[in-house]
């Protein structure tokens, strides 16, 4: 497989895996926006952008909660926002369009049409509306991507989905902790549980979290399901294992192993060892911080292995 | 134009008594189907084209639209006898042509013996001076050829342009095939149809042949100038078809003299390129060092004779249309045989006496500029208006050597689905012709354009043109084909 191809499909499922999580985070920001007095609604869609790691001009200073959704769903100044994500996967899909599935480039296109023409995120309702339908568009690029061929075209889309759910997982997680334990207080009232829901939502794992753990919300277990629970599948863990073993999937087929592979395994030994009692002592910003350092180095490696760098 | 009744392909000159000898299933199956049934067929083909992306990108308008190009379910037919002779015709041109063009760029004799000036041809834009002197495998620069037709009678055909560069629509002609047997079945069961999806493997044996001496297996990669370009669907399509990576000019590399493409697993040595870019844009250290689609020191592994290029640098001198005028006497020059194609009748702008004839005639001539093509820069002197004729006289008395002219034909028609129900419309017919090491062969088949508009004579893609498929009956196969 030529070089480029091999970057164009590792870049489709990164801004793919980056337009649902964008989406999600949308979503959950609206149910928090709802749920708080008027002031602190500011404060959401603050923390919402600080998790996809891009602000607006800071000269445009009230942002509110319909510049927060604009910025985030269809901004083409924001290189996060669901319409950027997507018009990014389809350029880089029709640039590898002849190594695709019809399916996949379908899924792709028609993401992109749904979003294409937006120019503003409407009412809050209308905004829920674009959602639902993205988020189904992106459930049928993960179907599509289900039902293809296990060859190297597959690896690369799951890798580039792969490396940025870990960096989303790790970003989400950070800054929440952050802005609800700013002097790591207890959870408390009312509104730090519709945060720490917020945060399940985004992850899927409102559901997983009632199942594994069988008790109220307390920060540790949730920082705990999203780092080590390999059963959830946009937790760390999760994602390092599958990592792993694609890598290896191309090292059988050709024989070669390198320094991504050797990253990857070190990532994952570190997440199956560790606990979260070891993760807070050592501070969970300080360790979630060095998780995206790898992650961005793993990245990188990636690159350099398959020669796109 | 009206006044003059051209022919059609489908009911002569009967103007709709009596279908063609041999052509009987085809009139049948018009009247056996009715409006509603052809019309639904015809959107289906084109919501088949359109989910399948098969698209291309009309330049200057917004966005780069990426548009279908119409495509009209009554097909063309031609009977065994005249595919027969039009094929040999073709093929003796297409010889022809390599022959001038290693010629021109070797021993020069077409030239010392005056059968084409040599200011022509050495003074020509499309003369490739850096190519001088090197000889591809066996001789071949042309690999490729999509030589332009038009008819205006049962046995009158004439080539209007020998396209020996890189010229496109061949993947028309497989997938209007396609969906012709998907849509209307019952026409092959009643008609005796050579197959053309025989041409990516015919495409596939021809680069192979060509590969530099030494080359076991060699590896064939089609180059594309990348996913904006207007033919970009074809480059995907062939190269899928063949088997071959379909690269860009970043994903090759030149290492002394030697091209490498960059893969997952290393360097890889590439063989033979099947380049659809142009000669301009190959490579930046030699031609337009501008150019960011072409590979820096492809030239000189080509030179060296360590990669061949589909087609050869250079190969616009055999098709330039200052060249054209000429193409009897090379085809007589090379094969000591009289033309089997004719050429279109051709003033030449450059001779005095053919200027004035030609600025005598404005209103009943097409005039071409020599360097114009995709129907762009060309007078259509019965349809223009005064304003556009006064515009090109200005034209041709500043820069006369620009320009040829040539009379109107009364191109053939074909019965064509539109608004107004099957009304007759003017096509021309572009058929591919392959050269390898072995000689040359030709695809039982090709691209037939029509034009759309009602009288219009421009079938360009360019210039809302559509295409149909062209079917050459099998001679052998059935009692229906090979009346003529």
């Amino acid at each position: 497989m030529l070089s480029r191809t091999a970057a164009n499909l590792y870049w489709i499922g990164r801004h793919m895996e980056r337009a649902e999580f964008t989406t999600r985070l949308i979503e959950a920001t609206i149910r928090l926006d709802s749920l708080l007095a008027q002031p602190k609604v500011e404060e959401a869609w603050k923390s919402a952008l600080a998790v996809v790691g891009s602000a607006p001009d800071p000269s445009s200073e009230a942002l509110g909660a319909f510049g927060g959704r604009r910025f985030l769903a269809l901004s083409l100044d924001n290189p996060s926002s669901v319409k950027s994500c997507l018009s990014a996967a389809r350029d880089n899909a029709r640039a590898a369009r002849n190594v695709l599935t019809q399916e996949i480039w379908e899924a792709i296109n028609r993401a992109w049409l749904l979003i294409r023409d937006r120019a503003s995120p409407g009412g809050t309702q209308s905004t829920l509306n674009m959602v639902e339908e993205l988020k189904a568009e992106t459930r049928g690029f993960e179907g599509a991507l289900a039902r293809m061929l296990r060859n190297e075209a597959y690896w690369f889309l799951r890798l580039g989905s792969l490396v940025e759910r870990g960096d989303n997982t790790a970003r989400l997680l950070d800054v929440k902790y952050f802005l609800l334990l700013p002097d790591g207080e207890q959870v408390g009232g009312l509104r730090d549980r519709d945060q720490w829901m917020t945060l399940l939502h985004v992850v899927s794992g409102r559901t997983a979290y009632r199942t594994i753990y069988r008790q109220a919300l307390q920060p540790w277990l949730i920082a705990d399901l999203l780092i080590f629970r390999k059963e959830l599948p946009r937790s760390l863990a999760a994602a390092a294992t599958e990592t792993v073993a694609i890598l290896a999937e191309f090292g059988d087929m050709s024989g070669l192993q390198g320094e991504a592979d050797r990253l990857a395994r070190r990532r994952l030994g570190r997440l199956e060892d560790g606990t979260i009692e070891e993760l807070l002592a050592e501070g969970l910003h300080e360790s979630l911080g060095r998780f995206m350092r790898e992650n961005a180095a793993l990245d990188a490696a990636i690159a350099n292995q398959f020669r796109f760098a | 134009m009206a006044a003059r009744p051209a022919f059609d392909e489908l009911w002569g000159a009967s103007a709709g008594e009596e279908v063609r000898a041999g052509f009987e299933p085809l009139g049948e199956w018009l009247r056996e189907t009715s409006a509603a049934e052809l019309d639904r067929r015809q959107h289906a083909a084109e919501a088949a084209f359109r989910s399948l992306g098969i698209t291309f990108n009309v330049y200057g308008e917004d966005e780069a639209a990426e548009r279908i190009i119409p495509f009209d379910i009554i097909p063309r037919i031609l009977s065994a006898g005249e595919w027969a002779r039009l094929s040999a015709g073709l093929e003796q041109r297409v010889h022809a042509i390599n022959a001038f063009v290693d010629d021109v760029y070797g021993a020069r004799k077409i030239l010392a013996d005056g059968v084409v000036p040599a200011d022509i041809v050495l003074g020509n834009e499309q003369f490739c001076v850096p190519v001088a002197g090197a000889r591809p495998p066996h001789g071949v620069y042309a690999h490729i050829c999509g030589i332009d037709l038009v008819r205006t009678g049962p046995d009158e055909f004439y080539v209007l342009e020998d396209n020996a560069r890189t010229p496109s629509g061949v993947s028309y002609m497989i997938e209007n095939r396609e969906a012709m047997l998907r849509l209307c079945p019952e026409l092959f069961e009643r008609l005796a149809v050579r197959p053309v999806d025989t041409y990516p493997e015919l495409l596939r044996d021809t680069l192979q042949s060509v590969a530099p001496d030494g080359a076991v297996q060699p590896r064939c990669v089609l180059l594309t100038p990348g996913h904006y370009n207007s033919a970009f669907y074809e480059h995907s399509f062939l190269a899928n078809n063949m088997g071959i990576e379909l690269v860009e000019g970043r994903d090759l590399e030149v290492d002394d003299d030697i091209v490498w493409m960059r893969t997952i697993d290393g360097r890889v040595r590439v063989d033979v390129i099947y380049r659809r870019i142009d000669d301009a844009f190959i490579d930046p250290l030699v031609f337009r060092p501008d150019s960011m689609l072409g590979v820096s020191g492809l030239m000189a592994a080509y030179l060296a004779g360590n990669v061949t290029l589909v087609n050869a640098p250079g190969t616009g001198i055999a098709d330039d249309k200052a060249i054209y005028s000429y193409m009897p006497d090379i085809v007589r020059y090379y094969t000591g045989e009289e033309p089997r194609l004719p050429n279109v009748e051709t003033w030449r702008c450059r001779e005095p006496a053919s200027l004035q004839y030609t600025l005598d005639h404005l209103d009943e001539l097409v005039v071409k500029l020599v360097d114009g093509s995709g129907g762009y820069g060309m007078l259509v002197g019965p349809t223009a208006s005064r304003a556009e004729i006064e515009a090109f006289r200005a034209a041709l008395i500043a820069q006369p050597q620009r320009y040829i002219a040539q009379p109107t034909l009364a191109l053939s028609t074909i019965p064509t689905i539109t608004d107004k129900g099957i009304v007759p419309r003017h096509v021309d017919f572009r058929p591919f012709v392959l050269t390898g090491s072995s000689g040359v062969t030709t695809v039982p088949g090709g691209l037939t354009r029509v034009a759309l508009r009602e009288g219009s004579l421009v079938v360009n893609s360019s210039q809302g043109g559509g295409t149909k498929d062209s079917f050459v009956l099998d001679g052998e196969r059935a009692a229906t084909a090979g009346s003529t």
